[in-house]
Formats: C-alpha cells, structure tokens, sequence
C-alpha cells in the first residue's frame, strides 16, 4: 500500500459494524485502505484515540455509528461520540489538520450500500488532501 | 498494568475454502503474524470453524500453553461463540480470545490481493494488540422471570402464546385492536386447503382466552420497556374499553340503542358499525367496546346495559409487567391502495382490495358471501384481479410480498365456484408459487376452473359511460393490448409492516429499509435480533403466508423456551469497572451513564454490575483513567489503534 492513504475507521458493533458485515455478505466493494476497528459504541471513542491514529500514520480518520436520535444500542452514545468529534475537529485545525480529515456519520446496520458510498466519498475526500504530513 | 507478563498468544487464520484464501496471501499473512512480538504459534486451516479447525485451537492452546487467542476468520456475529466454547473446552477463559473478521471486513469486499493481505494483516496486528490485553472475567449471573411478553395477538402472537403457555411460561399478549385474531380473522378461507380461516383461528382465540397462563391486554400498546435479557420491565399503555368485559353478556342492547353510525374497519369499510359494537361475534375478549373517537357520550348505552358493564368515563392507564423475553409480533397493513391512482383505487367504489374481498366471500362478511358490486349491489359477472398491486415496483414497494400470487388464485377460484358463469381474469407479472401444494393449486385454477391469466400489468383503469369499469393493459406475451370491462377489480396490494420505529427503537431492535425486523442471521439466528431476549416472528420480519407465520411463531417460542428455560442466565461480564484508588469523585460518569448504573458510594463511583451494559461512554469521559471497560480499556484501544498503524509513518 507504498504512498496510498490510510484510514481508520471505528465503528460500532451495532450499527456500522454490522453494516460493514452486511457490506461483506452483499459482496460490495470500498477501497482496502480503510481499517476497521469495531468498538462497542461510537460514545466508547475517545478523542485520544483518533489523535493517536493520526499520530501513528492514519490519514484519515472515520466514525461510524447508529442513527441519531434513537438508534444507539446504548441509547445515547452516538450523541456523545459527535460531541466530542466536533470539538476535536475544531481543536485539529488550530494544530493545522484538516478538520475533513475527521468524519462521523451514523449508518444502520442495515445500509451497507450508504457504508461503502460513504467510505468511498471520504476516501476520495482524503486522497485529495493528500498525505498528513508530521 | 495491563503488562505484567507478555502472553504466549496464539493466532489461527481460517481460508474459509476459498472465501478468504481466494483473495488474501494466507502464506504471506502467517509470514507477517509471526513476526509480532508475544506471538508464539500461527496456524491456518482451510475451514477453522470445521470440527478439525476446532481441535486444532484447542490442542495448540493445550500443547503450547497459549493463554490468549486470536482467531482470524469471519464475523463474530457469526462464529463468536463457536470459538468462544473451543476455547473453554481447552481450560483457557472465553475472555481471552478474539475473533476478528477477515472474511466480511476483507476478503469479501476487495478485490486486489496485495491490498487485501496488507490489509487482513493489519486487522490481525490490531487484535492480537487487544487480547495481550484481556483478562480472564466469570460470567454474571442473574435471575430470570419466567414470563414472555408477545407484541401483537394475530395468529403469531397466538401460536407463540400457545406454545409457551402450554410448556408452563407465563404469557403476556398486548394487542393493539379490541380484539385479538389479527388479519387472519378477516380471511375466508385459506390456501391452499381452503380450510375455513375462522374455522382454524377461532378456536385458538378462545384457547388463548382461557388459557390459565396468558393474560391478554387489548387496546393496548408497549410504551416503555427497559432492563436486560431474563429482567425487562415493560410499561403498557392500556387504552380505555369502557365495557368491563367480565360483566358483559353480548346481548347487543347498547349496540341497538346507539345513534353513531360509522363505517365498520373489520369489514375494511364495506358495512357500517355503531360507535359501541363488537369487532366480529367470535373477538376475544368477548366483549362489546366503545369506539372513544366516536362516541358522543349520549349515555343511551349506559342505560339500557342490563349488567351495569359500560362506564364511559373509564380512562386510559399505565400498567406495567415484568417480562424475561419478548416476541415482536406486530404483522403489516395492506400497502396504501390510495397511492396507485392509475387504478383508481377510492376513485371508484368498485375497485378493492384484497383484504376487503376477503371480506365479501366470507360468510360472516358485509354481504354474507354474495360477490357484489359494492356500487350498487347488483350481483358481479366479469372481475379483473390485479396482482403485483404497487409491488415490485421502484415507485411502490421493491419486493415481492410473497403472497399474493397465491390469495388471488384462490380468490380466482372462490369467485369461479359461487359465480361459474362468471368470466375472472388475472393479470400478473410472474406467478410465484413456491410450496407445498402451492404450484399444483395455482394449475388447478387455470385449467379446473378456467381463470384467464394475462401475463402482463395493466396500464389504468377508469370507468365507462354505464359505470362499469374499463381495465386497459398489455398481454407482454402476444404483445397485444388488452381491454376488459368488469364489474369489479381486486387489486393484489403487498404487505408492508407497522412495526412503530419508535417501539422498535425502544427494543433496541434493527430495521430494515422497509421497515421489516433484521434477524440476527437469516440462517443460524433467524428469530433472534441483535438485542439479546427479543425475538421476532411473522410478516413484522418478513413478508410470510400462514404456515410460515405459525412455523416461526413456534420456533421463537422455542427459542424462548431455551432462555426462560434455564435456572439463571448469564450476563457479560465486560462491563464497567472503577478503580477505587484513582477515583477523584468527579461524578461526571455517573451523570452520562445511560443507565444509572453508577452511584456514588463514599465519594468514589461504584457500577451495578446488573445494570450496566458495558457501552464504555464512561471510559471515554473519565478525566483520570479510573473507570474502565473491561477488555475494551483504553490502553487496549490506543494500543490496538498503534497496532493496526504498524510501520505506517
């Protein structure tokens, strides 16, 4: 994958997660350079740990988790995985990062196909901003 | 912490024939595996959930001294608990194992096997960093409440009810209508045995009502539940009857007295009813009801009632059940006629639906089985079915409700033998007729009873200068364009579900894009959805005929079974945990966790271990690292996160 983008994408088990299951099941296709890694809910995601895929090399970074206002597994986690993804996103640009680097979007488990629209959408969205220096 | 002595782990990678192998280097990603530190033993196998696949994890687990694995394969949801009992079976703790997808996060959705292999590579490197995290946890256990509640009394709810109150399971049915019996109480007679629908149906009803272990709530809708698989605690809305069933004695006093007339929805408004009546002579409860809409509170009824049973002001209250399981048995509505304005469906009287046709060939129905216009009354001689009506249609609905091809060869039929001078026509799309007896009843229609079968749609329908109805359309086999005056169009509308989302949100159970309940797995958990304890049975999960209706009803009622079966159930024990001595007291976890779960015990948060369902929100918001989810630590995470990103910058 010499050059390419590398994204990570968390995503919760319920929803996204399942959506990217069903994604596999459907036989559908979204570029390689997306990385999974299934979390129990988007509001267990800390902010740490999106700076510290951007630290270790990701390029891009991806939330994905149940619909608002009342799909969360957990009732309310998505709420507060977007609160913190807007504050984050607002504290990345003041260190020069792209705040687009940052996505959260929520998808049920159901919509595979909005899954890899999405994912396709902002892999593109990063390819064009390129590499992240560091 | 987390790193008091590096685990001897083990990884196994799984070709599942050729749905992994055929895309991912398996060579290449055992090459990489090994290189991870703490990795002690890869192996692959071509099908790892295969009986050799399993005695080749616990042998290695044994032989090795492995005391973490990791598995590479499909997607939990699938094999999680097959790998989960391997592990156990060779003494190691279910907790410190992972099974990660390669499968359906890989494999199957790329195309390019260098990319794929970077990539199932890296998804490896992520869970073997989180397992030489995991430690070993017991299982929780909790009590269970013997009791089922099933939402919705049509013939899946009364066969779950059934089944579960005769193995000695405490049933609770909440019903949204006056009465439960569902659509199938509407039917005629059912395909393809032509068994009198009420004939089979009204004897369960009653069954149901006497039974000593089912309470029945009609009127009633589920407005809260909360709580966990084996303890739900359902809060029901019950609307007022204002009849007291229990001293109503059916004699239709009240009914002969009330001013109100409206149209009857049991005969899908094909007769009238007064604002007090009973839906149909066989409801259950047997009971008259007070139509609350449209009642003008005269008080004639309350009069003449010669056993005091109607109290209009009766009002709605809030009751609430404990429950250890819930069936979602809520079934469909027929898809809007009103939306296919090409065939003028309550533009002209005489153009119905399916369910009201069902309606007139009943014997109990508006017009005691006579076939009539319902216009004019005058008798019926030429009637045009409609099939496909708004299905299988990108404008309508998308997918084929399974059905109809079947019910309107037998309305075709049941036509033919009441008015065998009468000319039937069904115009239809394809003939889907997949069962048992299905294929050979259709046939009996077309050649028995002399049913003309135009293969193709009918483009409108409109009515001619002497009111009959002109049905215009294309034979897309000879290409011709067809017209037939009838007197009456039955169009074969699909079936779509009224599953409240807002309910089902509340059940923490998934929909699809129709709004259908998504199963667990359509093969290996077919009643089950992803919130452990709710199960789902009839067309509020797909588009289903009778038999198939009953058959899942009586699988979720053994799938309850299994659950409510047990002594205790067992409860995950990836949850929360404080550690007491970094615990500042904040509050701040206490305060977000959706469930209460966390109460402050002397100035530190403590987590009830019943309450919490381990979302890891208070994790994610604790300022001094002291709450943690067990094996989803934030140590795990960053290191999972580092993992995965390997040698990237």
């Amino acid at each position: 994958m010499g050059g390419k983008s590398v994204i990570i994408a968390f995503l919760c088990r319920w929803c996204a997660g399942a959506a990217a299951d069903l994604a596999g099941v459907s036989r559908l296709h979204y570029p390689a350079n997306v990385i999974p890694v299934i979390v129990p809910c988007t509001g267990r995601v800390t902010p740490r740990a999106i700076v510290e895929a951007f630290l270790n090399g990701a390029d891009g970074v991806f939330v994905g988790g149940c619909h608002t206002p009342s799909d969360c597994h957990y009732m309310s986690g998505n709420f507060k995985a977007f609160k913190r993804v807007y504050l984050l996103k607002k504290l990345l640009k003041q260190y020069g990062i792209e705040s687009e680097r940052l996505r959260i979007e929520w998808i049920s488990a159901t919509e595979s196909q909005k899954l890899v629209r999405v994912l396709e959408d902002f892999v593109k969205e990063i390819e064009g901003l390129g590499k992240l220096l560091r | 912490m987390d790193t008091e002595k590096s685990p001897r782990i083990g990884v196994f990678i799984c070709h599942c024939g050729r749905n992994i192998a055929g895309t991912v280097d398996i060579e290449k990603v055992v090459e990489e595996v090994s290189k991870i530190p703490g990795v002690v033993y890869v192996k692959d196998y071509v099908y790892m959930c295969s009986d050799v696949g399993q005695k080749l994890i616990a042998d290695a687990i044994r032989e090795q001294g492995l005391d973490a694995v990791v598995v590479a394969a499909c997607t939990p949801s699938l094999h999680y608990e097959t790998f989960a009992r391997v592990v156990e079976s060779a003494g190691l703790n279910r907790y410190k194992y992972e099974l990660v997808s390669i499968r359906e996060h890989c494999s199957w959705v790329h195309l390019n096997r260098e990319e794929a292999t970077w990539k199932a590579v890296r998804i490896i490197y992520g869970a073997v960093a989180k397992v030489s995290g995991n430690k070993a946890y017991d299982p929780i256990k909790a009590s269970v409440v013997r009791r089922c509640l099933i939402i919705g009394g049509g013939i899946a709810g009364i066969t779950a009810a059934l089944d579960l109150a005769n193995a000695g399971v405490e049933v609770v049915i909440v019903e949204k209508s006056p009465t439960i019996g569902g659509k199938m109480a509407l039917l005629s007679e059912t395909f393809p045995t032509l068994d009198c629908a009420q004939c089979i149906l009204t004897p369960k009803m009653a069954e149901v009502a006497r039974h000593p272990h089912i309470k029945i709530y009609t009127l009633a809708e589920v407005v809260d539940i909360e709580g966990y698989v084996g303890n739900f605690k359902v809060k029901i809305l019950k609307h007022p009857r204002k009849v007291d069933p229990s001293l109503c004695r059916l004699c239709g006093f009240c009914e002969r007295v009330c001013p109100v007339e409206v149209l009857n929805e049991f005969d899908r408004g094909l007769s009238t009813r007064k604002a007090v009546y009973i839906p149909f002579p066989q409801a259950i409860p047997a009971s008259y009801v007070v139509d609350v809409e449209n009642c003008t509170r005269c008080g004639r009824c309350v009069k003449v009632c010669p056993t005091n049973a109607i109290n209009l002001d009766e009002r709605e209250e809030v009751v609430e059940e404990d429950v250890g399981a819930v069936i979602i048995a809520t079934g469909y509505e027929l898809y809007p006629g009103e939306k296919l304005r090409e065939y003028g469906y309550g533009l002209y009287k005489d153009v119905i639906d399916s369910l009201q046709f069902e309606r007139m060939l009943s014997a109990s129905g508006p017009t005691r089985g006579e076939i009539v216009r319902p216009s004019n009354g005058e008798p019926v001689k030429t009637i045009v079915f409609i099939q496909c009506a708004g299905s299988r249609d990108d404008n309508h609905l998308k997918y084929c409700s399974k059905i109809c091809c079947m019910y309107t060869a037998k309305h075709a039929m049941l036509f033919k033998e009441r008015v065998p001078d009468g000319e039937a026509y069904v115009f239809y799309i394809d003939i889907r007729a997949a069962g048992k007896g299905y294929e050979e009843f259709i046939k009996r229609v077309q050649e028995e009873f002399m049913v003309n079968y135009i293969r193709g749609r009918v483009s409108r329908v409109y009515q001619d200068v002497d009111g009959k109805l002109v049905v215009s359309g294309v034979d897309t086999l000879s290409g011709k364009k067809i017209t037939v005056k009838a007197d009456l169009v039955v169009l074969a509308l699909g079936m779509v579900p009224v599953l409240d989302p807002k309910l089902a949100s509340k059940l923490n159970t998934p929909l699809d894009e129709y709004g259908f309940v998504q199963e667990v797995h359509p093969k290996l958990r077919p009643v089950e959805v992803a919130s452990s304890g709710i199960f789902v049975c009839g067309v509020a999960h797909s588009p289903k005929d009778i038999s198939e209706t009953v058959t899942q009803a009586s699988a979720t009622a053994a799938k309850v079974l299994e659950l409510l079966g047990k002594e205790y159930i067992v409860r995950e024990p990836l949850i929360a945990e404080v550690d007491e001595d970094r615990c500042n007291g904040c509050r701040i976890c206490a305060s977000i966790c959706p469930y209460g779960a966390i109460e402050m015990v002397e100035g530190k948060a403590r987590v009830n271990e019943l309450l919490c369902e381990g979302c890891g929100v208070c994790e994610a918001s604790c300022p001094v690292d002291a709450i943690r989810l067990r094996n989803y630590t934030e140590n795990q995470l960053l290191n999972t996160v580092r993992a995965v990103l390997r040698g990237v910058v």
